[in-house]
Formats: C-alpha cells, sequence, structure tokens
C-alpha cells in the first residue's frame, strides 16, 4: 500500500515537471502510459483480492460442513456431507445413471424458457397491434400474475398427461405472464420521437414494429430470457416433483422418499452446477447479440 | 420557379381532442411558401408552430381548411417531405449508414445505387469514414448532421426543421445552421423552420412570419433584406441591417407577451 502511494506521489511530480516541459513530448506519452500501466495493475489486483476471497468462501463452507458432518455437529442422515454427496455423484457419473437425467431436465429448462420467453413476446406483440386488446386482458393479466401458476400443475398433468409436454406446460406458466407483461411495458416505454421518425416516412404499423419497437425492446427480452432461465428451472422442478421417473427433480423426491438426502443434495449441486452454466451462456449470448450498439 | 407554391395552408384551423376537453390549437392559417424558400415560424409557446408543421408533415389530418404539397392535398406521411427533430433519435442499434438509410428502406428505396448516395451525403456532410460506427460513439452535432442526412436521403421536395438546432451547443449550432443553409440552397429545397431563436430565424430565412397564440393564428410576415439572405448565417449576423430586422422581430414578440390576450378577442 505505501509503495503504492509513494509511486503515485513520485509520479505526481514527474507529471507536473514533464507538463510544464514543452518539448517532453515523449516524456509525456511515457508518463500517460504509466499512469495507464498503473491503473491496470491496481485494478487487476482488485479483480484477484476478489477472487481469491470467493475461493476462501467456498473451501471454507465446503471445509466446515464436511467437519460438521463427519463429527456429528450436524445430522449427517439429514445434511450429509461433501465427500459423500461427491462420492454419490462420481459413482453416478462413471456407471453413467446421471446423464439422462441430466439430459431430461436441461431439455425440459431450455424448451420452458427459450418457448417461455418467445410466447410471451408474441403474446406482447398481439396487444400492442390491438390496444383495445391489451385493455380488455390487463385485469387478467394482474390476476393471473399475482396466481401462484405451478398450482395449475396438476390439471396439466390431468390433460396432457404425464411426461415431458405437461412438465413443459407448467413452465410456460410459470413464464409466460410476466414476460408478456415485462415486454409489453418496454413496448409501450419506446420514446415517441424513435416512433415519430418512421412515421414520418409513411412507415406502416408492420414496419413500426419490425424498425423501432422490437429490436428497441430487444435488450429487455433478452434480459428476460435470463429471468425466465431461473423461473423454468422452479416449472421443471415441480413438474418433475409431481410426474417424472426422469430427471434431476425426479432425483430429489426420490431421494426424499427414500429417506437418502445425500441424494437430494448432491441432484441440487447438479442443479445449481447447470444453471450457472446456463446464466452465463444467456448472458454470453446477450453481450454478443447487443455489442456495439449500446446506449452509453 | 412556377406558379404554384411548393407548399400551402388555406384556412387551417385545428382542435386537439382529449380526456380533458377539447382546445383549438390553430385558427384560420393560411400561409404559402414558393418553391426554393426558406421560411421560419416564430412565436411564443403555445402558438400552434409545432402543430403547424405536423399538418404539413401529413402526420394528422387538419380539423378544417387544407394542406396543399405542390398544388395536391397532403394526405398522409410521404417521402416527399422530409422532416427534422430537435433531437437526432438516432436508432442506437443501427450502424450510422443504416440510420441515414431507414427512410429509404421504408419507402421500398434502398438499392446499391441509394446506399451509393447515402454515403455521398455523409461524406458531404463532413462524415466521411463514420458510415459503420454507432451513434454513441458520435458527438451531438454530429448525429445532428447524422439525421439531416437521413432526412436529405428520400431527396424530399420540402424540409421541414422542428427547432433541430435548439439542443446544440451555440458553436456547433452556427456551425449546423450554416452547412444546412448551404446544403438547401445547393439542392434547390423549400424549407420551413420553426425556432424560438430569432436571431437564428433572421440568419437562416428570405422570411420569417410571427405566430400569436390562443389560438395560433398569424401576426406578422417580415421579409428578410437580400443582403441578409444571400449571407452566411454566421456572417449575416454581423450585417449592419441585421439588428433592424432582430429587433422589429423582438418588439412583435414582445407586444405578443404583454398584450396578446386582447390580439385574440
Amino acid at each position: 500500500m505505501t509503495d503504492e502511494r509513494r509511486e503515485l506521489h513520485h509520479e505526481q511530480k514527474a507529471s507536473a515537471s514533464a507538463l510544464a516541459d514543452p518539448d517532453g513530448r515523449s516524456r509525456r506519452e511515457s508518463l500517460l502510459q504509466r499512469l495507464h500501466g498503473s491503473h491496470k495493475r491496481k485494478s487487476r489486483r482488485t479483480s484477484a483480492a476478489v477472487g481469491a476471497t470467493q475461493l476462501a468462501v467456498l473451501v471454507l463452507f465446503i471445509g466446515l460442513w464436511e467437519a460438521a458432518g463427519r463429527n456429528h455437529w450436524i445430522d449427517p442422515l439429514l445434511f450429509s456431507y461433501p465427500t459423500k454427496l461427491f462420492d454419490q455423484l462420481y459413482r453416478t457419473m462413471a456407471d453413467g445413471s446421471i446423464w439422462p437425467h441430466i439430459g431430461i431436465t436441461v431439455s425440459e429448462t431450455v424448451l420452458g424458457f427459450v418457448l417461455g420467453t418467445l410466447t410471451g413476446t408474441a403474446i406482447a406483440a398481439l396487444l400492442w397491434w390491438f390496444p383495445f386488446l391489451s385493455r380488455v386482458c390487463d385485469p387478467y393479466l394482474v390476476v393471473l400474475n399475482s396466481m401462484p401458476k405451478v398450482a395449475l400443475g396438476p390439471i396439466f398433468i390431468v390433460g396432457l398427461g404425464p411426461g415431458m409436454t405437461s412438465i413443459v406446460a407448467i413452465t410456460l406458466s410459470v413464464t409466460v405472464i410476466i414476460t408478456t407483461i415485462n415486454i409489453y411495458n418496454r413496448f409501450r416505454e419506446i420514446d415517441d420521437g424513435y416512433i415519430k421518425v418512421v412515421r414520418l416516412f409513411g412507415a406502416s404499423r408492420g414496419q413500426l414494429f419490425r424498425h423501432v419497437i422490437l429490436p428497441g425492446s430487444f435488450p429487455v427480452i433478452i434480459a428476460t430470457l435470463k429471468v425466465n432461465v431461473g423461473l423454468a428451472w422452479i416449472g421443471v422442478i415441480v413438474g418433475e416433483f409431481l410426474v417424472a421417473r426422469l430427471g434431476l427433480g425426479y432425483l430429489i423426491i426420490y431421494g426424499f422418499q427414500v429417506f437418502n438426502f445425500t441424494l437430494v443434495l448432491s441432484s441440487l449441486v447438479v442443479i445449481a452446477a447447470v444453471a450457472a452454466v446456463m446464466y452465463q451462456l444467456v448472458a454470453a449470448l446477450e453481450r454478443k447479440l447487443t455489442e456495439g450498439w449500446r446506449e452509453r | 420557379m412556377t406558379d404554384t407554391p411548393a407548399l400551402e395552408l388555406r384556412n387551417l384551423s385545428h382542435v386537439y381532442v382529449n380526456d380533458k376537453g377539447a382546445t383549438l390549437a390553430v385558427e384560420e392559417l393560411s400561409l404559402s411558401v414558393a418553391r426554393g424558400e426558406f421560411v421560419s415560424l416564430v412565436g411564443p409557446s403555445g402558438c400552434g408552430k409545432t402543430t403547424v408543421l405536423s399538418l404539413l408533415a401529413g402526420l394528422f389530418p387538419p380539423t378544417k381548411g387544407t394542406v396543399l404539397l405542390g398544388g395536391k392535398p397532403v394526405g398522409g406521411p410521404s417521402p416527399k417531405v422530409g422532416y427534422m427533430l430537435q433531437q437526432d433519435y438516432l436508432f442506437p442499434w443501427r450502424s450510422i449508414r443504416d440510420n441515414a438509410a431507414i427512410g429509404l428502406e421504408i419507402c421500398g428505396l434502398k438499392t446499391a445505387a441509394a446506399m451509393e448516395r447515402v454515403d455521398g451525403l455523409l461524406a458531404e456532410l463532413g462524415l466521411t469514414g463514420m458510415g459503420f460506427r454507432y451513434p454513441h460513439e458520435l458527438s451531438g452535432g454530429m448525429r445532428q448532421r447524422v439525421a439531416l442526412a437521413r432526412t436529405l436521403a428520400t431527396e424530399p421536395e420540402v424540409l421541414l426543421l422542428d427547432e433541430p438546432f435548439s439542443a446544440l451547443d451555440l458553436h456547433i449550432k452556427l456551425q449546423l445552421e450554416s452547412l444546412v443553409q448551404q446544403t438547401l440552397r445547393k439542392l434547390g429545397k423549400t424549407a420551413v423552420l420553426v425556432t424560438h431563436d430569432l436571431a437564428e430565424a433572421a440568419a437562416m430565412s428570405d422570411r420569417v412570419i410571427v405566430l400569436g397564440r390562443n389560438p395560433g393564428h398569424l401576426r406578422k410576415e417580415v421579409a428578410i433584406p437580400e443582403e441578409i439572405r444571400r449571407a452566411d448565417p454566421i456572417e449575416a449576423r454581423k450585417l449592419p441591417g441585421f439588428q433592424d430586422v432582430f429587433e422589429s422581430l423582438w418588439k412583435e414578440l414582445d407586444e405578443l407577451d404583454g398584450g396578446g390576450d386582447e390580439d385574440d378577442g
């Protein structure tokens, strides 16, 4: 720390003399480079410290959990402990029995959040196109949004049969309404000036939607996609609780029924890992798609 | 110049209706703008300047009266009329080039030749090499120049300028005024400028029209002397006759502020 301060003090003095010197052009250049370099070093150091702390917290948590489980500070039957979890995961990965579970749950989730976002956007477009419809629908959307939609689960299962279709339907019921509301609100928030620009060229309503409303809402649509990743997991896991014979939600409910909490917790770990990867992928997609045109 | 005026308003009245009630914005306004003429509309807020411009653009039909463009009634927005807004409203997701070409795209005229013309237009407006940049990389003055290119790209006969310089710094504003005037003169375009800035109106126009308020009506026309008309807007401000024009406009507006209500009776 003191080193840094001395360095900075030194540089400030150097900068004063370099700026005063009219012929000191190259010296000024090197000074600017040096200042930039020290700034970069400093921010790298901060990032490294944050990363190290994060890792330490994780290691500490796992270590404490392990110690607590082995020494019976907590009930190992209920809370298990990390080595048992990883042993379980390792075994099921090695014999391949976990992959179908992960596969089905991931496909249901991806299908859920992608379809949920697309359907929600389509409904929002419909509401935007027909203002009368949107006024009629408004109170119903509010009521539907405040309802716990997973409660509709049993109806989907009876109606669509126990299986992937009804699980995806439950996921849609969780994601579609909030997506519709968010995206429709964004559609209406687009600055009138942008609308005027294309109207003045004689744009049709379809052109207005395609050139202004939809691209202008793009960041919100992607952000909603991110939110829907989380919501879709809720729908899928609840759906699997109710009907499935396969999937991570099924493993959890099965582990609960046979009192194998190691299975329950290891499935949760897998869910956390896969959900994090999924979120990062969507975030990367967002960066790629909105590259270049971000407003300050 | 032909005999048909480029733009004509005949006994124009417009009423805005909303939940709170109906308000008369413009009453019995008649006005004609010759081909190639540059006319400014000035007046206090609430004199219906922007309403007149919107009616000229065909954004909505007038309650009463007619708007003629080249002798034909205006039925709606058309690429024949270009409109420049106070803010640039460039789409952040489109490159500069694509922003300038949005009008062409909407009218279904976006061809390779048209895009070449857009590039030429951008170059003429001092935006060489900016075509593939994005709006957030440009300064306010540059962005407004892109907006001008966007307006000119569809080759309109008439330009409507809705306070396009008011959001800019003085220095940039003067530069743009002269750029716009030069460009319009070179292309022989007819223009109607709405502004709050009396000096701007006097320096740029051939004719300044003072509107009164509550409801908007025509109050006075001031013809700008030939030498000021011909001069560049920056130079025009320094000419000896300029101060007189400015004073007469100023007096007119001052009276409006003081006794505006009696005028309307």
